[in-house]
């Protein structure tokens, strides 16, 4: 299932705070690529992880479920293996996130199901960090083809 | 709503160049710097571990440089590009990104001359050893893999020799051995061939020839398909840590442009051929008018070459857009929209008559290049293979009595008229 330009940008405009489930403490890892990208260009990053206490500079926490109820999470990001996608799309639904995200390479029609029928919006086999790159600039620096043919001037600088 | 697949000519013209975000200038902007700022030492520590896109030095990255690398890869159909200092550094990069001494390299023979000398002397320096192949039967490629082999290569259509590539077969062969074909589409352009469409796994160009169509400029790409298994256990070095760049793996961390991320951050930063941001902007500005032109150096160089075909002073043509061609059918799959704008063909009276012809003409230009607006002229038995022995001409589709003529757009009727005065001239003594 492929999402369209404006949806993405619709999504990445309107959210502020992204739960990044698997996130690792590694820099060298994907994940934490991809965290500190988005913590880098003004999201709050949420890590869920039982192995740390910290990432970011933000408290990790085991799970979704023991996010305290004050912060609102926006994105739930999966970087977890396809087959535990089911019980955090219900984990998902469970806190009130607006959107259910999987990363580049996780495809788990189950899961996408049961975070749908919970009202959230789904995005899958997408990453977070070249999603925004793409769309927001960043990418093309990088010689990557991002598909977007435009006449308007830009309203973001790439930092 | 469904994003729209826009078409060859819009890409052409819009494809990786938004308005400047800064000034809102339409056409592209010439960021001629070497380096960019950085905001914080946390922001460079982002930058040089690629945790953030954005620009170090413009020997890897340069804001003008990206539109084109953009443009290529969009329209080769590809997912990335790299843009370099000519065709020859693009071949390069992209076979150093991938091959190591002790690794071997599969290539057609019939390759332009300078490239020919790359792979059997300068690639043979480093202990990299390439078999050369004849790639009309594309079983010739399979015969000469081995464990060692690390990439197929060969041209769309062969510099001089005008034989096109079966591209399909030939990418099966290579996908069966675990390893990607690599194909120079310079004398195809992605106006006439896209070879990913053919099972093509990396792209190179010398972008030097039609794609800037002006002769003012030398430059190369590398374009890839994002499609290729990168951890079919074949290839550690874009899927274990990189030595080269503090222990990032390029596959599992920029996944389908893991590759010219790698030939980017390895092998052009450590290398070093890169590209004028001055040379980005002339081939930008060329390939707005790509699909135009093509057309024209097509049907134009189909008219030369019936011209010569029926000409009682040439002995033979090579040029697979002529229905007897034993190319034609393979140009009729591979560039149904016209063979390209070269052709060879052989003058009565040998090399001499060659030379003769060559000397004669008025404004048909004798120069070592292809691809320029202008109609080119060479023999290459003399010049561009030159360095070749005689038995490596011959493997290179080379014989003493050949010219190459790269087709221009100028008037049709003053293209035939020079050849033939050339060719009157051609038999005086």
């Amino acid at each position: 299932m492929s999402t369209d330009i404006e949806t993405l940008r619709r999504i990445l405009g309107a959210s502020q705070v992204i739960a990044v489930v698997g996130l690792s403490a590694n820099w060298w890892r994907p994940s934490y690529f991809a965290a500190k990208y988005m913590q880098d260009h003004g999201y709050r990053i949420i890590p869920v992880n039982p192995n740390y206490k910290e990432i970011l500079g933000e408290r990790c926490y085991p799970s979704l479920e023991d996010i305290p109820d004050d912060i609102n999470i926006d994105i739930v990001d999966v970087f977890q293996r396809a087959e535990l996608a089911p019980p955090l799309a219900h984990s998902a639904v469970a806190i009130g996130a607006k959107i259910f995200w999987l990363q580049l390479g996780i495809v788990n029609d189950e899961a996408a199901d049961i975070a749908r029928q919970g009202g959230l919006g789904v995005v899958m086999d997408y990453c977070v960090k070249i999603e925004h790159g793409r769309l927001m600039g960043g990418l093309n620096l990088f010689g990557v083809s991002t598909g977007v043919i435009s006449a308007k001037r830009p309203k973001w600088l790439v930092y | 709503m469904a994003d729209r697949e826009f078409g060859f000519e819009t890409q052409c013209l819009h494809a990786g160049q938004l308005p400047d975000a800064a000034t809102g200038a339409r056409a592209a902007p010439i960021y001629q710097t070497t380096s960019y700022v950085f905001d914080s030492t946390d922001h460079a520590a982002s930058l040089f571990n690629l945790q953030t896109f954005g620009n170090v030095y413009s020997r890897m990255m340069n804001p003008t440089n990206a539109m084109l690398e953009e443009r290529l890869a969009t329209l080769e159909g590809g997912r990335a590009g790299l843009v370099v200092g000519s065709g020859m550094a693009a071949q390069m990069v992209a076979l150093l990104t991938l091959l190591e001494s002790g690794d071997e390299l599969v290539s057609a023979s019939t390759l332009y001359g300078g490239t020919y000398s790359q792979f059997d002397y300068s690639f043979r320096r480093m202990g990299i050893n390439t078999h050369f192949v004849d790639p009309d039967d594309p079983e010739n490629f399979a015969k000469a893999i081995t464990p060692a082999t690390k990439a197929v290569y060969a041209e769309t259509i062969g510099n001089p020799l005008n034989n096109v590539l079966d591209i399909s077969a030939v990418a099966k062969i290579a996908h069966d051995a675990g390893v990607p074909l690599v194909i120079d589409n310079t004398f195809g352009t992605p106006y006439l061939c896209r070879p990913f469409e053919h099972g093509a796994d990396i792209v190179v160009h010398s972008v030097t020839k039609w794609i800037g169509g002006h002769g003012s400029s030398i430059g190369g790409a590398v374009i890839e398909s994002g499609k290729f298994p990168w951890d079919n256990g074949k290839f550690p070095g874009m899927t274990e840590p990189s030595k080269g760049y503090h222990g990032i793996r390029f596959y599992e961390t920029f996944g389908d442009f893991g590759f010219v991320t790698k030939a980017r951050m390895e092998t052009l930063r450590t290398l070093g051929p890169s590209m004028s941001p001055l040379s980005a902007f002339l081939f930008l500005q060329g390939l707005e008018t790509l699909p135009l032109r093509m057309d024209r150096h097509c049907t134009n160089t189909l008219a030369v070459a019936r011209f010569l075909d029926d000409h009682p002073l040439v002995s033979w043509v090579k040029y697979a857009g002529l229905p007897d061609n034993p190319y034609h059918q393979l140009a009729q799959k591979y560039l149904p929209k016209g063979a390209g704008g070269v052709l060879t063909f052989g003058i009565r009276g040998g090399q001499a008559a060659g030379i003769r012809f060559i000397e004669s003409a008025q404004f048909l230009s004798h120069l070592a290049n292809v691809g320029d607006a202008k109609t080119l002229v060479i023999h290459p038995a003399s010049t561009t293979h030159r360095q070749l022995n005689e038995e490596e001409q011959a493997s290179a589709g080379v014989s003493p009595d050949m010219v190459r003529m790269s087709v221009g757009l100028e008037t049709l009727d003053d293209i035939l008229w020079d050849i033939e005065q050339a060719l009157a001239k051609s038999q005086e003594s």
